[in-house]
Parts: C-alpha cells; sequence; structure tokens
C-alpha cells in the first residue's frame, strides 16, 4: 500500500536541517501504523511527504506502486486516494459542513450534487453529528470539527488515511469521541498511518508501533512488545517520560 | 464600537452627553465660519441658479439661418421641418421637434435670425450628465480594477519568474508615478498612436472616455493586486494543504477554498481603493472628458456663482461614496463568516 524507501527531507530555512534521516516504511492494506516520538523527531514530517505536502529530497515514496515523487507523477490523483486529517482541522471556514464534505466530491470526485450530499449525510452519521451539517464550522468544539474532518477526508473514499497529531488540539474531554471514529474506522478494515501522543489508542488499535527520534526510526514493533519489553535505551526514556 | 472597550474605567453618561454637545457645536462653527467668510467677501449666494443645471427646462427658439421665403412647412416622421428658400433659390432646411410650435406659414418672408418655431427644451443639465459620465467611468474602472488586480495578485505570488516579476514591475511603475501624468501618457502617447494604427486599417478611432477608463483601471489594478496578494497570504496555509490533500488542484483550491475566504477579509481596503478611484476620475477633465468636475468647471465660468457650485460638486461625490460605501458594508454584514 504505503512503500517508502531511504526518504530524506532537508529543511532549508532559517538554517539547514536535517530533517529526515534515511527513513523506510512500509504499510500493507488494512494496516495501522502509529507513529510516535518526541517533538522536532520528524514523524509529522515523515507523514506529510507520504502525500507530497512535503516534498522528499531523496528516497522513494510509493503509493499503491505510483511513484509520488516522479515528477510526471498525477499527484492529484494520489491524494484523491489517500486522506489526511490534520492537528488543526483546517475545515473550510466560509462553507457549511456538509459543504465541507460535498466540495472535493464534486470538484475532484465529479459527483453530482444530490449524490455528493448522500454520501456527506452518510458520513455525518458515522461520526455522529449529522444534525449540525447546515451550521458553520466555528459553532463546532474541537472534537466536532476534527470528527467533520475525518469525515471530508472520509468522502473521498480513501485507500489510506494519514492523521498528523489529530487529539493535539482538543481539549482533554473531546479526545475520547475523536479516537472513538479513529477505532471504528481501524476496525472496518481501513489502512491508516497514525502520528499520536495517544498511548492507550495506540496500544488498543496499532498493530505496528514505529517510534522515531532525530529524523530516523529507532524502533518498530507490536503494541505489546513495544510498550512492555523496548529494546532502545532512547525508547525506554521516552515511554518513561510520558507515562 | 471601540475595539478596546472594558479595558479601562467605564464612562459616565455625562462624558458622552458633553462629547456629543461638543460635536454639534464643532459643526455648528463650521457652518458659521462659511457663512462669515462668504460675507466677508460680500458674496451673494443665489441657490435658485443652481436647479437649472440638473435639469434644463426652457423654451428654445430655431431662428432662420437665411433670408428668404417660407416654401415648405410639413413633418418628417417625430420631426418638423421648415424650409426657407433664399433669393439665389438655395434651400435652407430648419428641423424642430414634433411637440415644437412652427410660428411661420407658407408664404411669409422670414429674415435672418428671425424666429421660425418654438419649443421647451427638457432634458438633464450639464451636472447630471457630468455626474453621469463620472459615475459611468468608475463603475467600468472598478470592474475592470478587481479584474485586472487579482490576475496581477496571483502573477505577485506566482512562483514562475515571469508572472512575478511582470506583476512586481506592473506594480511599482503604476504605484510610482501620479496618475495625472498616466492619464495624458495614455491619452495623448497611447491614444494617438491607437488612434493612427486605427485610422490606418480604416476604423474609427477610440473616444478619449476609453483611454481615460483605461488609466484609471490599470492604476486602480495595481493597489488591488497588492490588497489581494495581502489577503490571500492572510489566509491559514492550512486552508490551502487541507484543499490539495483532498486532491484539489492548486487553481480549484485558489478559486473555491482560499479566494473566497480572501474576499471577505479585503472588502474593506478595496472600498476604500474604489471611493480613492471616484474621486481620482476627477482628473479625467484633462483629457476633455466631461465628467462631474470638469461639468462644475465650465458652469462656474459661465454662471458665476462658484461657492454654490463647487459645494454641489462635493455634495455628488459625497453621494457616489457614501452610497458605495453602505454598499460594501452591506456586503461585509451578508458575508459576515
Amino acid at each position: 500500500m504505503i512503500n517508502a524507501t531511504n526518504v530524506h527531507k532537508f529543511f532549508y530555512t532559517p538554517d539547514k536541517l536535517h530533517a529526515l534521516r534515511g527513513v523506510s516504511l512500509s504499510v500493507a492494506p488494512a494496516e495501522v501504523v502509529v507513529i510516535i516520538g518526541p517533538s522536532g523527531s520528524g514523524k509529522s514530517t515523515f507523514l506529510r511527504c507520504l502525500n507530497r505536502l512535503e516534498y522528499a529530497d531523496e528516497g522513494s515514496i510509493l503509493i499503491e506502486g505510483r511513484d509520488i515523487l516522479d515528477p510526471d507523477c498525477e499527484i492529484n490523483e494520489v491524494r484523491a486516494e489517500v486522506g489526511m486529517v490534520f492537528q488543526s482541522f483546517n475545515l473550510f471556514p466560509h462553507l457549511t459542513v456538509l459543504e465541507n464534505l460535498t466540495l472535493a466530491q464534486q470538484t475532484v470526485r465529479k459527483r453530482g450534487k444530490a449524490e455528493a450530499e448522500k454520501k456527506g449525510m452518510e458520513l455525518l452519521r458515522k461520526v455522529g453529528i449529522a444534525e449540525k451539517h447546515g451550521v458553520y464550522p466555528d459553532q463546532l468544539s474541537g472534537g466536532q470539527q476534527q470528527r467533520v474532518a475525518i469525515a471530508r477526508a472520509l468522502a473521498m473514499d480513501p485507500k489510506a488515511m494519514l492523521f498528523d497529531e489529530p487529539t493535539s488540539a482538543l481539549d482533554p474531554e473531546m479526545v475520547g469521541e475523536v479516537l472513538d471514529v479513529m477505532k471504528n474506522l481501524a476496525r472496518e478494515g481501513m489502512t491508516m498511518v497514525v502520528v499520536t501522543h495517544e498511548m492507550g489508542f495506540a496500544r488498543e488499535v496499532a498493530d505496528r508501533v514505529v517510534f522515531m527520534d532525530q529524523g530516523s526510526i529507532l524502533e518498530v514493533g507490536s503494541p505489546d512488545k513495544f510498550f512492555t519489553a523496548p529494546e532502545h535505551e532512547r525508547t525506554k526514556l521516552f515511554l518513561s517520560q510520558i507515562l | 464600537m471601540t475595539q478596546y472597550r472594558g479595558l479601562d474605567k467605564p464612562k459616565g453618561r455625562s462624558f458622552f452627553l458633553f462629547w456629543k454637545a461638543m460635536f454639534v457645536a464643532a459643526m455648528l462653527a463650521l457652518v458659521a465660519f462659511f457663512w462669515v467668510a462668504s460675507s466677508s467677501v460680500e458674496y451673494i449666494w443665489r441657490w435658485n441658479r443652481v436647479p437649472q443645471y440638473f435639469w434644463v427646462n426652457e423654451a428654445a427658439d430655431v431662428r432662420a439661418e437665411a433670408e428668404g421665403d417660407v416654401t415648405i412647412i410639413d413633418r418628417q416622421g417625430n420631426e418638423q421641418r421648415v424650409v426657407v428658400r433664399d433669393a439665389s433659390g438655395e434651400e435652407h432646411t430648419h428641423m424642430l421637434p414634433g411637440e415644437g410650435k412652427v410660428l411661420v406659414s407658407s408664404g411669409d418672408f422670414a429674415y435672418r435670425g428671425d424666429v421660425l418655431g418654438r419649443y421647451q427644451l427638457n432634458k438633464p443639465g450639464i451636472l447630471l450628465e457630468g455626474l453621469w459620465v463620472t459615475l459611468e467611468v468608475s463603475v467600468l474602472a472598478i470592474i475592470g480594477g478587481i479584474v485586472i488586480g487579482v490576475v496581477t495578485g496571483l502573477c505577485r505570488i506566482s512562483i514562475n519568474p515571469m508572472l512575478r516579476w511582470g506583476a512586481i514591475a506592473y506594480i511599482e511603475i503604476i504605484r510610482g508615478s501620479p496618475l495625472l501624468v498616466q492619464i495624458f501618457l495614455w491619452y495623448f502617447v497611447v491614444g494617438t498612436l491607437i488612434n493612427a494604427l486605427l485610422e490606418h486599417v480604416g476604423l474609427g478611432g477610440i473616444s478619449p472616455l476609453w483611454y481615460g477608463v483605461m488609466a484609471l483601471a490599470l492604476f486602480t489594478g495595481a493597489y488591488v493586486a497588492e490588497i489581494v496578494r495581502a489577503g490571500i497570504q492572510s489566509v491559514h496555509r492550512g486552508q490551502m494543504e487541507a484543499a490539495r490533500s483532498l486532491g484539489m488542484s492548486y487553481a480549484q483550491a485558489m478559486r473555491k477554498v482560499i479566494l473566497p475566504q480572501a474576499f471577505r477579509r479585503i472588502m474593506p481596503p478595496l472600498a476604500g481603493q474604489f471611493i480613492s478611484l471616484i474621486k481620482d476620475s476627477s482628473l479625467l477633465g484633462v483629457i476633455a472628458i466631461r465628467e462631474l468636475t470638469k461639468a462644475t468647471r465650465e458652469v462656474v465660468t459661465t454662471s458665476l456663482q462658484p461657492f454654490e457650485l463647487w459645494i454641489v460638486c462635493a455634495v455628488l461625490y459625497l453621494v457616489l461614496t457614501f452610497t458605495l460605501s453602505l454598499f460594501v458594508q452591506y456586503l461585509e454584514r451578508r458575508a459576515i463568516r
């Protein structure tokens, strides 16, 4: 499904920074991979490289066999197949909740208005906020906004979903409702790559946990092994700090 | 409402009453100043002479252009015709509107300058015509300015050096030279060239009005471009990322997500720019476009009532700009999000 090999990424402003130092990761269909690590470890950068919101400087990234670093790659087609959920929701504030869900369906998937709205309502029911379909995003709580954002990504019928710290900007009491939606999604067999600090979620849902530090993957393992018997010293230190 | 209400001790009622009274007093003082100033130069106010420049309603005469016999009086469509044949047998045709009154009959002898007929003239006066021209020029230039501004604003943030440098060069050149000079350049340099070319291929020239509109639209476009650029850049980059991550192209994301949000934010500065444009259109008098200011100047030279007419002129501009400002406020309220 997702095949990243030896990915390097440099940032040049404000200073030169080697953000990813040869990251390799494969994600199988229906697999849930959770990436954890301290801030500045490059986990978000790596996630953003997977749908080319950041252009990786070296290495190769294949999404369903398509090389997204190839200049001829139709990146818009690939992105439509890979949903993305952001830390800050990034809902379109000038559109209603339902319009947020239908916009890309109509412009990218070329669906008719009625079909897009039907699909949109279906997904809003699924994430539990169908009754809010006519309001604008700023009238929703953070948790509701993030659920709309997940529904917006799902409306494109993606084959995989990327989550970039989806609960970090939420008030504590709203984290649960968003995680529940994500757990359901995992249970339904969605391929997911999740960057998060929610260790409970990682333990419960992840098939594999990836630990990143300073631009490299230090350890990959099943949640059981990862949380009970980490191999790497840096992993042990990190886990002792947050658990 | 002030922005920082509540940061200081609340003001009492007497505070507001006092300063409201001061405002009224200041206004009255202003009026008094005008009155004293005008009486000290012994100016005689004649407001009753102003309406005729808004709407003309007066009797007009048709006079004989030659000396001779009235030979034909008949109707030609909507008009009446009076033909005078002079001594050499040449016929002079005089027309007057259908509802006018012919005062001679066939066979009469008319001297040059005799009144042949009389009719009631009923049409917009020169000030109203000037106001209309100002409105027309402003609306056309605003539409042109928006189109040029949005395109240039998008070019300004493009990664394509040709587009970006082109936009920067255009904006800097336009903003760095006086509008009056630009109007002269458009009319006397570009206008002469284009009209000569058109004549060469057998077409009629373009009227000064269009050169004026072009000058104003290009002038405003440069400012609108910077406003649009700032508006686009004020939209959080996460919006573009979200739109692109859904598979939308740059153009789709710009049109459906970024620009609608940017436009709501740039409404107030745009309104300011277009109010400037309406006022700047007063410069177009220099290339023989008879807009409101030029019309007023012409009336002043004939009527010798400069105080009333310049006040009227200012009020008419105020009507235009205030209407625009109200319209934009309405749009803003409607698109509050």
